[in-house]
C-alpha cells in the first residue's frame, strides 16, 4: 500500500518521468495500432519489432554507448527496411505475405543476435543493459532517453491527428482515396514510418518481442466496443494507458520484473474481458441473445401445438402430451411453459394446458405468419407446397408486422394456405 | 580443415533440427499458417517453464508434454478467437502468442532462483553447448551428447508423421473441401501438425532458441518454394537447404565467434534473398529467351 501511494502520488520525479514516458508511448502505439489493425497489417508490426534488433545492436556497435539518438536511428533504419523488404518480396514473388513476414522477421532477428553476441564479446560495460531491449524495462529509462522517446511519441500522436481524415479514408477505402486524388503511396509511406517509429519508441520500455502486443491488442479490444473510428481510437488509447501505467507500477514494486510482460498481461486481460462481455459483440452477449431467441422459438412451438388442438376443437392439451412433442427437452419445455404461464398466454389446470384469450391471439399470429409465408413461397417462388414447411418454420419467428401486412396485401388477403388450412385472422383487425 | 568431432556433432544436430523444422514448415507455409508456426514457437514458453518447475529438470518427457499441451492450447485459442469471437485472424495470432509469451517471461522471472533457465536461453538457445552436455546413463556410462539424441528422435518422429500422414496432409492442404467431403478430419490433421510443431519447438529450443525455430520453420521452405512448386521437390530442396544452412551457419559463427543459431538464420536469410533476386532477375531473361525461340520458330519455314 505504501508503495502504491508513493508511486501514484508521483512525489518521486523519476516515477513521474517513467509514467509520463510510458503514457506517451502507450498512446502513440495504440493510435498507430488502431489503423494497422483496421488495415489488417497487425503482423507487420510484429515483424518490425523483431527487425529493429539488428539496428539497435549496430547502433551500439558504431557508437559504443547507449546514446538514444543512435539507437533510434539504427532501429528506424532496419525497421523501415523490413517493411520495405516485406512488400517488395511479396509483390514480386509467388510467396504469400504471411510467409514473407515470418521469414523476414526471423532473418532479421537472427542477424540481430549474431551482432549482439559479437558485442557481448567486446566486454564493454556500457552495453550491460542490452537485454532491456529484448524484454523491456521502463524503469531503466533515464532522463536523456525519455526526452527523445517522449518527443518521438508526441510527434506520432500529432501527425496522426493532423492526417486523421486522410488515414481514415486510406484504411477504409483505398480505391476511393485514390479516386479523390489523395497521394496514397506517400500516405502509406508516412504511415509505415509512423508504425516503425512507434515500435522504436516502445522497445526500451516494452521490449522487442512483446511490442507487437501494444500495437495489436488495444485496437482489437476497442473494436468490440464500437464501430466508429474516433471512439475506437479513444478506447484503444485508454486501454493502452491503463496497461502501460499498471505495468510500470508492477515493475516498480517488483524490481527484477521487466515491464513489458506485465503491460502485455494487463492488456490481454482487458482484451479478453472485452471479447466476452462487451455490450455489442461480446461472446457472452451474443450467447445470451441466441439463447433468448431459441427460447422464443420453443415457446412459439408450444403455442402452435396448442393452436393445433384448438383448431380441432379440443380443450387444450395434456401437459405430458406437450412434453412428448419435444422428446429429451423436458427441462426446456418446463421453462417455456412457466414463462408462457407468467405472460398469461396459457393456463394450467389439472395437468391440462389451455390457451388464454391473449395466448390464442399470439398463437394465431404465429400460425398466420407461417401459413402466409408458405403461400408466398408457393405463389411467388414456385416452390412445391410440400417443400415450404421448413422455411416457414424458420421465418415465422422473425417476420415483422410491416412485412406481414405487405405479404397479406401482395397475396390479396388469402383465406387458406397451400395445404388448405385456414389462415387464422385477428377478428379485431380487418 | 582438420576433422573436429565437436563441429561434426554440432553440424549434425543443427541439420537434424533444421530438417525437422523444414519438413513441418513446408506444410505450414502451404496452408498459409507460417505466422501460426511463429506464434506457437513463442507460445510454448509457459509450458516449458511450468514443466521445468514440475519435473525440476530439462530432461525428460514432462517438458515435451507441457510444451505440447500449451502449443495445442494456443492453436485452439487462435481458432476460437478467429471463428467464435470473430476477431480477424492476424490479430488472433498476435494476441495469443504475445500473452502466452508474456506469461512465460513472468514465470521465468518469478522462478529465476529456482530453475536453471534464463531469458536469454529462451531466446537464443546455445547449440555450441551440445557436445559438452552429455547424456550419462544410470551406471555412469557416457552415451553421447543429449541434445543430439533428442533431435534425432525428433527427426524420426517428424519424418514418421509426414510419411504416415502424407496423403492426409497433402489433401487437406490443397483441397480442404474435398478432404472434408471424403470424411478426412481436417481438424485432426491441423492439430496433429500443430502438435508436431510444438514438440519440435521444445526439442530444438535448447539448441536454437524459441525465435530462431521460426527461421528454420519458414525460411528454408519459403526459399524452396521460389525454386519449385512440386511438393516432392519442395521437400527435397528444403532438406538440402537445412543441411547447407547448418554447415554454413556453423562456419560463419566460427569465423565471427558468434551465436551459431543466429548465424544459421542469417545464412538462411542470405540464401532466401539471393533466391528472390535471382527469381526476379531470371524472369525477364527467360521471357526474352522464349520470345526469341518463338520468333526463330516463326522464321524457319
Amino acid at each position: 500500500m505504501e508503495d502504491f501511494i508513493y508511486f501514484f502520488s508521483f512525489q518521486d520525479p523519476n516515477v513521474l518521468m517513467v509514467v509520463v514516458g510510458i503514457s506517451l508511448l502507450s498512446i502513440s502505439a495504440a493510435m498507430v495500432g488502431t489503423f494497422t489493425f483496421l488495415d489488417k497489417k497487425a503482423l507487420i508490426g510484429d515483424a518490425i519489432s523483431h527487425a529493429v534488433l539488428p539496428g539497435v545492436c549496430l547502433a551500439f556497435m558504431l557508437s559504443g554507448n547507449k546514446n538514444p539518438y543512435w539507437i533510434v536511428s539504427g532501429a528506424f533504419i532496419t525497421g523501415a527496411l523490413s517493411t520495405y523488404i516485406i512488400s517488395w518480396v511479396s509483390n514480386y514473388t509467388k510467396l504469400k505475405e504471411d510467409t514473407v513476414i515470418a521469414a523476414v522477421l526471423s532473418i532479421f532477428f537472427g542477424l540481430g543476435i549474431v551482432i549482439m553476441t559479437q558485442l557481448q564479446q567486446t566486454g564493454n560495460a556500457a552495453l550491460s543493459g542490452l537485454d532491456h531491449f529484448i524484454f523491456g524495462n521502463a524503469i531503466s529509462i533515464v532522463r536523456k532517453d525519455l526526452l527523445v522517446y517522449g518527443i518521438l511519441a508526441l510527434t506520432i500522436i500529432l501527425v496522426i491527428l493532423f492526417f486523421y481524415k486522410e488515414f481514415k479514408v486510406m484504411v477504409f477505402n483505398r480505391s476511393y482515396a485514390q479516386s479523390i486524388g489523395l497521394p496514397v503511396k506517400r500516405l502509406e509511406f508516412l504511415f509505415n514510418s509512423l508504425m516503425v517509429l512507434a515500435v522504436v519508441t516502445g522497445i526500451q520500455a516494452i521490449g522487442v518481442v512483446l511490442m507487437a502486443a501494444l500495437l495489436i491488442t488495444p485496437a482489437a479490444a476497442a473494436k468490440f466496443w464500437t464501430d466508429r473510428l474516433d471512439r475506437m481510437l479513444i478506447i484503444a488509447v485508454v486501454f493502452s494507458l491503463i496497461s502501460g501505467i499498471v505495468g510500470a507500477y508492477i515493475s516498480f514494486v517488483l524490481p527484477h520484473m521487466p515491464t513489458g510482460p506485465w503491460v502485455v498481461i494487463v492488456l490481454s486481460l482487458i482484451a479478453f474481458l472485452s471479447f466476452f462481455f462487451s455490450v455489442k459483440k461480446g461472446v457472452l452477449t451474443k450467447w445470451i441473445a441466441k439463447r433468448n431467441y431459441q427460447r422464443k422459438i420453443h415457446s412459439d412451438h408450444i403455442l402452435k401445438a396448442l393452436f393445433g388442438a384448438w383448431e380441432k376443437d379440443k380443450q387444450g392439451l395434456k401437459t405430458e402430451n406437450i412434453f412428448n412433442i419435444f422428446p429429451g427437452k423436458n427441462f426446456k419445455t418446463q421453462y417455456s411453459i412457466n414463462k408462457l404461464n407468467k405472460k398469461g398466454y396459457i393456463t394450467e389446470n389439472q395437468s391440462i394446458i389451455q390457451l388464454t384469450e391473449s395466448g390464442l391471439t399470439e398463437a394465431k399470429r404465429i400460425v398466420r405468419l407461417h401459413r402466409l409465408w408458405e403461400l408466398y413461397m408457393t405463389e411467388y417462388m414456385n416452390i412445391a407446397p410440400d417443400h415450404v414447411h421448413d422455411s416457414a418454420e424458420k421465418l415465422e419467428h422473425i417476420i415483422t408486422p410491416e412485412l406481414e401486412s405487405k405479404l397479406d396485401k401482395n397475396l390479396n388477403f388469402p383465406k387458406a394456405d397451400p395445404h388448405h388450412s385456414i389462415i387464422p385472422r385477428d377478428p379485431k383487425k380487418p | 580443415m582438420s576433422f573436429d568431432p565437436n563441429a561434426f556433432i554440432i553440424i549434425v544436430t543443427g541439420s537434424m533440427i533444421a530438417i525437422s523444422c523444414g519438413l513441418l514448415g513446408v506444410f505450414l507455409m502451404l496452408r498459409k499458417m507460417a505466422m501460426t508456426g511463429d506464434a506457437i514457437s513463442h507460445a510454448v514458453l509457459p509450458g516449458i517453464v511450468l514443466a521445468f518447475m514440475i519435473s525440476g529438470s530439462r530432461h525428460g518427457l514432462t517438458m515435451v508434454i507441457g510444451a505440447g499441451l500449451v502449443g495445442i492450447i494456443a492453436t485452439v485459442f487462435i481458432e476460437y478467437l478467429s471463428n467464435k469471437v470473430k476477431l480477424q485472424s492476424d490479430a488472433s495470432i498476435g494476441i495469443t502468442f504475445t500473452s502466452l509469451f508474456a506469461i512465460g517471461i513472468i514465470l521465468i522471472t518469478f522462478l529465476a532462483n529456482k530453475i536453471d533457465l534464463d531469458q536469454d536461453c529462451v531466446l537464443y538457445g546455445e547449440i555450441a553447448y551440445v557436445p559438452i552436455d552429455l547424456w550419462i546413463s544410470g551406471s555412469g556410462q557416457i552415451l553421447g551428447p543429449r541434445v543430439t539424441y533428442l533431435s534425432l528422435i525428433n527427426l524420426i518422429l517428424v519424418s514418421l508423421f509426414i510419411y504416415l500422414f502424407f496423403k492426409e496432409l497433402k489433401i487437406s492442404t490443397f483441397d480442404k473441401e474435398f478432404a472434408a467431403s471424403i470424411g478426412l478430419s481436417t481438424v485432426g490433421v491441423n492439430y496433429g501438425l500443430m502438435g508436431m510443431v510444438s514438440y519440435t519447438t521444445v526439442s530444438s529450443f535448447e539448441a536454437v532458441g524459441a525465435i530462431l525455430v521460426v527461421a528454420l520453420l519458414v525460411v528454408p521452405p519459403a526459399t524452396a518454394y521460389l525454386w519449385s512448386k512440386d511438393l516432392n521437390k519442395l521437400i527435397k530442396i528444403t532438406i538440402a537447404l537445412g543441411i547447407i544452412v547448418s554447415i554454413a551457419g556453423y562456419y560463419l559463427a566460427f569465423a565471427l565467434n558468434s551465436s551459431i543459431a543466429g548465424a544459421m538464420a542469417s545464412v538462411a536469410g542470405f540464401i532466401f534473398f539471393a533466391s528472390v533476386i535471382l527469381q526476379r532477375k531470371q524472369l525477364p531473361l527467360i521471357k526474352k529467351k522464349l520470345s526469341g525461340l518463338k520468333t526463330a520458330e516463326a522464321n524457319t519455314p
